[in-house]
């Protein structure tokens, strides 16, 4: 595929609001993950939740769209001063040649969640104040997106579980190359919720203490809440970051459980260095998909030892973030370009003992590791979904 | 502006009192009338038994939709976007029922089902398919959405099965989206013509307002349905009638899209 600019980028999660708390804490190999006390939930695991994301006020006029999911969305745009980026990216292209494509698992559902406890007693009716086309349906905070900043241009949420926003890089792209726009606000928005805090433990899928993805001993994973966007832009355009390639599949093997020696994670990976013209050899980071139950990390692990073996430096960061969901796509993405832009290879917070059976160069701790060109983030979700993406430092 | 036209290859229909492309078409053409009646939704037969049992009517409906297009043709290698404005409802409903209760212990089986890519989940489980798919929505706009996702993947694929499809709440959120049952249609396009393709369309965005349908049974579809907002584009290649066809999309932009049979 042709090279797409990436002319800006932010993160928002329990580490941090902006590039710079996540640089910081990537360095430093931290964790942001607590004992659960959201909500209402009583359940024995650890989440990474976002501070502040309930005293977020939504702009005058947007009040409809005021949910958990959204509110997280408009933290994280303000961030690096992303937002104005996107106003002066409206400006110059047009609002109708600037798309929204942005990736969620359960969007504000959890405005359902909360509305179904106060259904009339007598009718059984939802409360009047409940709007659910503009928080609970999954095009929630696309809609929220485009209406913030005026675009005039097309608007998907893409909703493909885990590897929802890993797979808006590729949607984008593909409409860049056709022409429909001339620039794309991507980005992830997944927040916490009881649909997938009960749902993941009625999996047994949550750990009991924070996630240690890689590890021997590993036991789930950490559910964590994060908001993450990129501002996509023709080839050509300047930027220090590009996305050079992508590449997708599905397992066609269960709902909720990887195929077990990663068939299709490896067919994804092999498509994106297709796409970018590159051979194993020239990645120079893999940031995993690394959730930290026993069958993902084990499958993964087949699936890059196969293309890559042992020479390819490997780590997750979902010990320090939780594990974000529809958000872990573009949450990682900008760890990318962190890893990018500081030469600096992130660890994996929380790995104690990497497992033996997991053949491949497993990175614990972080370390410099300046002249990085090209590194490469997993991304696989429920229902056999795969997507990963190729980002390189500069110009192609 | 216009944009990369494309090959359609087959169609799939389903919705209240059409069962079947061939049979809508008829209609579309006025050789018969529209009668409303519930949607008929064939069992999801590909799938394994156990997942078959519990497939959902989003599911049986997407996947019927999908193999009706593909008319025979292997589905293996064929990406695909689903786009649907919602979930499955039901079991949307039933989570949230049991989350707002004492007991929150829910069925795995129904918190797997509640991801907005079930069905694109099980349609690679029942194909075999392991190309990519893509899993959509745009609300109101989720067939706009869809068709333009399907544009853009014809950029780097020969085939894609577009599928667009949407299935009813129960109350008391049927109240807060009223759609009245199961609804859809998908399209098998590709860059290049096959020996049975049935014409081409070409798409541009537009402003200005979105056509109706004539055939007020018809404009009732067309409005309850996301996914059917497509159906002045079906009556033109019902009709073979190459007048372009405004599909409401996301205001102030619909698609315009223009049919040309072979």
């Amino acid at each position: 595929m042709p090279p797409v600019a990436i002319t800006a980028h932010t993160a928002t999660s329990c580490l941090g609001q902006g590039v710079a708390a996540h640089t910081r804490a990537l360095r430093e190999g931290r964790s942001g993950l607590t004992p659960c006390r959201f909500e209402t939930v009583d359940l024995p695991t650890w989440i990474g939740e976002v501070p502040g994301v309930d005293a977020v006020a939504l702009p005058a006029g947007l009040e409809r769209f005021d949910c958990r999911n959204n509110r997280l969305a408009w933290l994280a745009l303000q961030a690096d001063g992303f937002a104005e980026r996107v106003r002066a990216a409206v400006a110059r292209c047009g609002a109708d040649r600037v798309g929204v494509f942005v990736g969620t698992s359960t969007s504000g559902i959890l405005e359902t969640e909360l509305a179904y406890r106060r259904r009339d007693p007598a009718s059984g009716a939802l409360p009047p104040d409940f709007h659910y086309a503009t928080t609970h349906n999954t095009y929630s905070v696309a809609d929220f997106v485009r209406t913030a900043f005026g675009i005039e241009g097309m608007a998907m949420s893409l909703s493909s579980a885990c590897s929802s926003s890993a797979k808006v890089f590729a949607a984008a792209a593909r409409q860049l190359q056709a022409g429909t726009i001339d620039a794309a606000v991507v980005g992830g928005v997944d927040s916490l919720c009881l649909t997938t805090l009960y749902g993941f433990a009625s999996l047994q899928l949550t750990s009991p203490q924070p996630c240690r993805p890689g590890d021997a001993a590993r036991d789930g994973i950490s559910i964590g809440e994060a908001a993450a966007f990129a501002l996509l832009e023709p080839g050509q355009a300047p930027a220090p970051l590009r996305l050079l390639g992508v590449g997708e599949s599905s397992d066609a093997h269960h709902m909720s459980a990887p195929h077990p020696e990663g068939l299709g994670a490896q067919r994804a990976m092999a498509a994106a260095l297709r796409s970018a013209g590159l051979q194993p050899g020239d990645i120079d980071y893999i940031n995993l998909h690394g959730t930290a139950t026993p069958a993902n990390d084990a499958a993964e692990g087949l699936a890059v030892a196969a293309l890559f073996g042992r020479g390819v430096p490997c780590s997750s960061t979902k010990g320090a973030t939780g594990h974000t969901l529809g958000a872990a796509g573009a949450l990682e993405a900008v760890v990318c370009a962190i890893a990018l832009a500081e030469g600096w290879l992130p660890g994996s917070p929380g790995t104690e003992t990497v497992d033996p059976a997991i053949d491949i160069d497993y990175r614990r701790e972080g370390s410099a590791l300046p002249g990085m060109r090209h590194v490469l983030s997993n991304s696989f979700g429920f229902g056999g979904s795969n997507a990963s993406l190729v980002f390189s430092r500069g110009s192609a | 502006m216009s944009l990369p036209s494309l090959w359609l290859h087959g169609i799939g229909l389903i919705a209240p009192g059409l069962d079947h492309w061939t049979q809508a078409r008829t209609v579309l053409r006025g050789e018969a009338a529209w009668a409303n009646a519930p949607t008929v939704l064939p069992p999801a037969d590909r799938l394994p038994a156990a997942e078959r049992r519990r497939a959902s009517r989003v599911v049986r409906v997407a996947l019927a939709l999908g193999l009706q297009a593909l008319d025979g043709q292997d589905p293996a290698d064929i990406a695909t976007v689903f786009t649907a404005s919602g979930a499955d409802g039901h079991n949307c409903h039933a989570l949230c029922e049991q989350l707002a209760g004492e007991d929150r212990a829910i069925s795995p089986t129904r918190f797997h089902n509640s991801v907005h890519n079930a069905a694109a989940g099980y349609w690679g489980i029942a194909t075999r398919s392991m190309a990519p798919s893509q899993v959509l929505c745009a609300h109101d706009a989720s067939f706009g959405a869809g068709w333009l996702d399907a544009l853009g993947q014809l950029q780097t694929e020969d085939e894609v099965l577009l599928v667009a499809y949407d299935s009813e709440y129960p109350e008391p959120l049927h109240a807060c989206r009223p759609l009245p049952d199961a609804a859809g249609l998908a399209l098998w396009l590709g860059r290049a013509p096959r020996a049975h393709s049935l014409g081409q369309v070409q798409t541009a965005l537009v402003r200005g307002a979105a056509d109706a349908m004539a055939d007020p049974g018809l404009e009732g579809l067309r409005a309850a349905f996301p996914s059917l907002r497509a159906l002045p584009l079906l009556e033109r290649i019902a009709r073979g009638d190459t007048a372009p066809a405004t599909v409401e999309y996301l205001a102030p932009q619909h698609l315009q899209l223009r049919f040309t049979p072979r």
